[in-house]
């Protein structure tokens, strides 16, 4: 009894590891611009480029890399493009700083609209 | 309160302009121009003929080195191919060729035909090192010195503006 748990604990372990390294290849694909396509992932795109960034971030993937490492390695052989997501760096810093810099100002207007009508009224 | 609103919004419509224009006059066409000055971390390709990888030390003690991503079936490589065999008789420069997702019977038989160019041939049979030189698309050349710093980067076919530009980066014009 004890053994047949130990096999089904095994495999159960085994297939929680593996979906779990298959969303994170997903995850990956995903961010990743095909750069050969018309304005598609590499998740959605079956060329030649997107099929070999595949095989590579699986390998990478099973090396131990961690996402952030896979994302570094090819920014650094194809630029910044090739992430949808930008990076949070100084470069990007506006970019990223810029909606909440809106929200912060838009939320003083409002705040100052809603108080002169409460003083009018 | 009313005035800092207004310059507020003619600011915002200035800046949503700028984006447009910037935007607008950009490029979209990808190239991998930004890559020229950084140094190839890792070279490790497989020999075409031998069971041998050809690593980073194999390149160092020449001078440049052009490398060039090609295959039997790629069209516009054979068109790249007269300058490849023009360049091949400089002293200064050796190439490697790295064939990409290729049968070898038909390697060969491309080379056989147009001749060959190549001090070094490499094979990529899967296509997973030419990611580590960042290359999407055949052909594609690289020119290195010999500290593996890019030089140049070619993308697409090389045509006689390439080789006059190579020609002189390795006269040292």
């Amino acid at each position: 009894m004890k053994l047949k748990i130990l096999i089904i604990l095994f495999f159960l372990n085994f297939s929680v590891c593996y979906s779990g390294n298959a969303l994170v290849e997903s995850q990956i694909h995903k961010n990743l611009r095909c750069l050969v396509c018309q304005g598609q992932s590499v998740a959605d795109s079956n060329s030649e480029f997107a099929q070999t960034l595949k095989i590579v971030v699986s390998d990478l993937i099973d090396q131990g890399k961690s996402e952030d490492e896979i994302y570094s390695f090819l920014s650094e052989k194809y630029g910044d493009w090739i992430l949808y997501k930008p990076k949070f760096n100084y470069e990007n810093l506006f970019l990223w700083a810029f909606p909440y810099l809106v929200l912060v100002i838009g939320g003083l207007i409002l705040v100052y609209l809603i108080k002169k009508r409460r003083n009018n009224a | 309160m009313q005035n800092i609103i207004k310059i507020i919004t003619i600011f915002v419509f200035i800046f949503i302009l700028g984006i447009f224009y910037v935007s607008l006059n950009r490029s979209s066409n990808y190239d991998t121009e930004n890559l020229v000055g950084n140094k190839l971390s890792e070279i490790k390709l497989k020999s075409f003929y031998k069971d041998k990888f050809y690593v980073n030390k194999d390149f160092e003690n020449n001078k440049y080195t052009l490398i060039n991503f090609w295959a039997s079936w790629c069209a516009p490589c054979r068109i790249e191919h007269q300058y490849l065999m023009e360049l091949s008789n400089q002293k200064n420069i050796k190439i490697l060729g790295v064939n990409f997702k290729d049968k070898k019977t038909n390697a060969l038989k491309f080379l056989e035909d147009l001749g060959n160019p190549y001090d070094y041939l490499a094979k990529d049979s899967q296509g997973k090192q030419s990611v580590s030189f960042g290359i999407y698309g055949i052909p594609e050349s690289i020119l290195i010195d010999n500290k593996l710093i890019i030089l140049k980067k070619v993308i697409g076919p090389l045509n006689s503006q390439d080789l006059e530009e190579i020609n002189k980066i390795i006269k040292n014009l």
